[in-house]
């Protein structure tokens, strides 16, 4: 029986330089080889397209940049584009992804893969530029895949492992990736990039097969059906978005193969014999996890679960990170108002209710989540369990 | 301009559109949009959006065409346009296609130009894409069953500009979108009629040579929307155009001038006794509506007049040049 040779990494990642959210993802994005990118600007995704014209005037890249007049615009010549048979990618944030819901639902269930990076931001009234989750949320049950970044470094990552989800055979559906606006879009972060040949053998050609314009048939696309079809088209769709979780981690695998950096549907952070623990999405967890060390230091056995990717649910990966942990904290940044938020739901749905589940809301139109409020959510979660939502924000006296 | 035998033979190498759709008897989108498709050499792809065409002509999982369609939705269009367009500029650049021009064809309806896609139409026209847009205008939202929209004649009893105590049907005067297009200075627009599918192919000839997007607004008969009998689509749009309701102009870089010209105009009255939306105006009944009716297509007549006289030199030097 031969031993298994150790593959050596092929890769060198680049020096590390210093890059904002916005910017490596707009790396990531030539690097993944981009051939149409339709775009209309906004706050705070504004700085991907820019980052990615200026690519264009220098000729790092030959993608046709389609300015529209609208996000409405620019997800519907997506959808067009991706089917016609080129790499497609668009960017957005907020009252945009608003503008765009229509066409990403049509997106979906015409199968287009389209790459779309989303600088989160809270929706208007009233205005906020900061970040929460409640646009991305409006695209939650679109059939779309949602992963969400951490930092800068993430973004980049995700963004390079979107087209190989989004472009696989069994899924063919809108990639989202998303990050918090400002905290990631605006901060300069050191950032790794990988080289553009490594990027460009890892992502591979686009091949849609009966693409519109390479077919060489005539297809039929965006039809009429009645109730006898509806459904079971409907119903692939969903298999695909669920068919999307394993492909997930088959990429995220593949990239850990190749680059030795494993970002996978959920991350456990300190979890091994955790009591209490922290479920979120983000870059807040950034801040939790500085918490953890702290308290871990003075014996607590604290805990966090980040979930990366929200779409499809990682509901086996969920399960195994949480294990044992009797009280868990669920923190969600987007409302759902008249009743549980978003990420609450589907936790508590996956666990079963088994254990003492709790629900927070933070971070609401980009209010800071403090170490000292995450260090108090662990101390509550050692006393008796609160009714209903719990909001991380300021009081009506503030 | 094409011959009928021509168009004939198109058809007949190539149906881009086939039989089997389930439009209405009568209805004037089939026979316009085959004579747009049979007018226009080598390959064509075809954007659609949410309506009558779609519903009757793609229903799963069947569908009507012969070349690749797309819809996404009803305000959309020329954002599809827009976007294949790229698709293709991006594959042509790799080599991955054959470098052979392809001609991306809209078929939208008056809702869906005038009214809810109107933005997207303005942007695509603005940005210079190399397309033809076709409005199949029928003059209400006729899939939704007769609503009014920006392109519905004054007057005109629709299911949201009823007829009845008070009501006296749609009491605004239509959009000239034809204008709102010339507006983006395109290098050439026409309006067309079902009616007189000679000039519709000779439209679409000149509308696909040249270089950036095109737009022909086609009166489309609408038996089920208008109330005419179906053996009078023809007749009805054809008395559009000779009652000067619809003029059959085109406006080629900038410069107009009409491609028929009544010789002894029709009066309205006799257009309007054809269909059942003008039914209050049918007689001697409402003769205020009637006269208003009038007055906005003399005035609509004598803009257009203005216009197609001052570039009537324009024209005939064009035409010393190309002699």
């Amino acid at each position: 029986m031969s031993k298994a040779v150790p593959v050596p990494p092929a890769t060198k990642w680049l020096e590390p330089q210093v890059l904002t959210g916005a910017q490596a993802s707009a790396h990531a994005m030539r690097q993944a080889g981009v051939e149409v990118f339709p775009v209309y600007p906004i706050t705070p995704q504004t700085p991907i397209i820019e980052t990615f014209s200026g690519f264009v005037a220098d000729g790092k890249t030959d993608a046709v940049l389609l300015q529209v007049e609208s996000e409405h615009s620019a997800m519907s010549a997506a959808v067009a584009s991706a089917l016609g048979g080129a790499r497609t990618m668009t960017a957005t944030a907020s009252q945009g992804l608003a503008f765009m819901v229509e066409v990403i639902h049509q997106a979906a269930g015409m199968r287009a893969p389209i790459v779309m990076v989303v600088g989160n931001r809270a929706l208007a009234a009233p205005i906020s530029i900061h970040c929460d989750y409640s646009d991305s949320m409006l695209a939650r049950d679109s059939g779309v895949v949602q992963i969400y970044s951490e930092d800068a470094q993430e973004a980049y990552n995700l963004t390079v492992m979107a087209p190989r989800i989004a472009e696989h055979p069994d899924v063919l559906l809108p990639v989202m990736v998303c990050m918090d606006g400002f905290t990631i879009t605006h901060s300069a972060e050191v950032v790794s990039l990988l080289p553009d040949a490594d990027v460009a053998d890892f992502v591979g050609p686009y091949e849609l097969a009966n693409a519109m314009l390479t077919a060489g048939q005539a297809t039929t696309r965006g039809v009429f059906t009645m109730p006898d079809h509806f459904f079971t088209l409907h119903n692939r769709m969903t298999a695909a978005t669920e068919t999307a979780a394993t492909v997930y981690d088959e990429v995220a695998r593949d990239f850990e193969r190749r680059f030795g950096s494993y970002l996978g549907p959920v991350e456990a952070y300190r979890m091994e014999d955790a009591e209490r623990a922290i479920v979120m999405m983000g870059a807040a967890s950034g801040t939790v996890k500085e918490v953890i060390d702290e308290m871990r230091d003075a014996g607590e056995r604290v805990g966090l679960v980040v979930v990366r990717l929200f779409r499809p649910f990682p509901r086996a990966a969920l399960i195994q990170a949480i294990g044992q942990t009797p009280h868990v904290a669920v923190l969600d940044r987007a409302s759902s108002p008249g009743t549980y938020p978003p990420l609450f739901v589907d936790a508590f749905a996956t666990l079963l209710g088994a254990g003492d589940i709790r629900c927070y809301l933070y971070g609401i139109g980009g209010y800071d989540l403090k170490p000292q409020t995450v260090r108090s959510v662990y101390e509550e979660l050692k006393g008796p369990r609160h009714e209903y939502i719990r909001y991380l924000g300021p009081s009506e006296e503030d | 301009m094409a011959s009928l035998k021509t168009l004939a033979r198109n058809e007949e190498e190539q149906p881009r559109f086939r039989s089997g759709h389930s439009m209405c008897a009568g209805c004037g989108m089939g026979a316009a949009a085959r004579t747009v498709l049979n007018s226009i050499p080598g390959p064509v792809v075809v954007v659609g959006t949410s309506g009558c065409f779609e519903v009757t002509a793609t229903r799963f999982p069947f569908t009507a065409w012969g070349v690749p369609w797309i819809h996404v939705a009803f305000e959309n269009a020329a954002a599809l346009a827009s976007g294949l367009e790229a698709s293709y500029l991006a594959l042509k650049h790799r080599g991955r296609i054959p470098d052979e021009p392809v001609t991306f064809v809209v078929f939208a309806g008056d809702g869906g130009t005038y009214d809810i896609g109107l933005q997207s139409l303005s942007g695509a026209l603005e940005r210079g894409h190399h397309f033809l847009y076709v409005c199949l205008d029928n003059e209400a939202y006729m899939n939704t069953g007769v609503q009014r929209s920006g392109a519905t004649p004054f007057a005109a009893n629709t299911q949201t500009s009823p007829v009845g105590s008070r009501g006296r049907g749609k009491q605004e005067q239509r959009k000239d979108i034809t204008g709102i297009v010339v507006a983006h200075r395109v290098p050439y627009v026409g309006q067309c009629s079902t009616s007189h599918l000679h000039d519709l192919s000779s439209k679409v000839e000149r509308a696909v040579a040249v270089d950036g997007p095109s737009f022909l607004n086609v009166l489309t008969s609408c038996p089920t929307g208008w109330g005419h009998t179906t053996g009078d689509s023809v007749r009805v749009a054809r008395l559009a155009v000779e009652t000067r309701f619809w003029p059959l102009y085109e406006v080629v870089e900038g410069h107009w001038r009409l491609t028929h010209e009544p010789a002894h105009p029709a009066p309205l009255q006799e257009w309007l006794e054809l269909q059942k939306r003008f039914s209050h105006l049918h007689g001697s009944r409402n003769v205020d509506l009637v006269k208003e009716f009038q007055r906005q297509i003399d005035e609509e007549w004598q803009e257009l007049k203005r216009r197609t006289a001052a570039d009537a030199a324009w024209f005939a030097e064009r035409a010393g040049v190309t002699a």
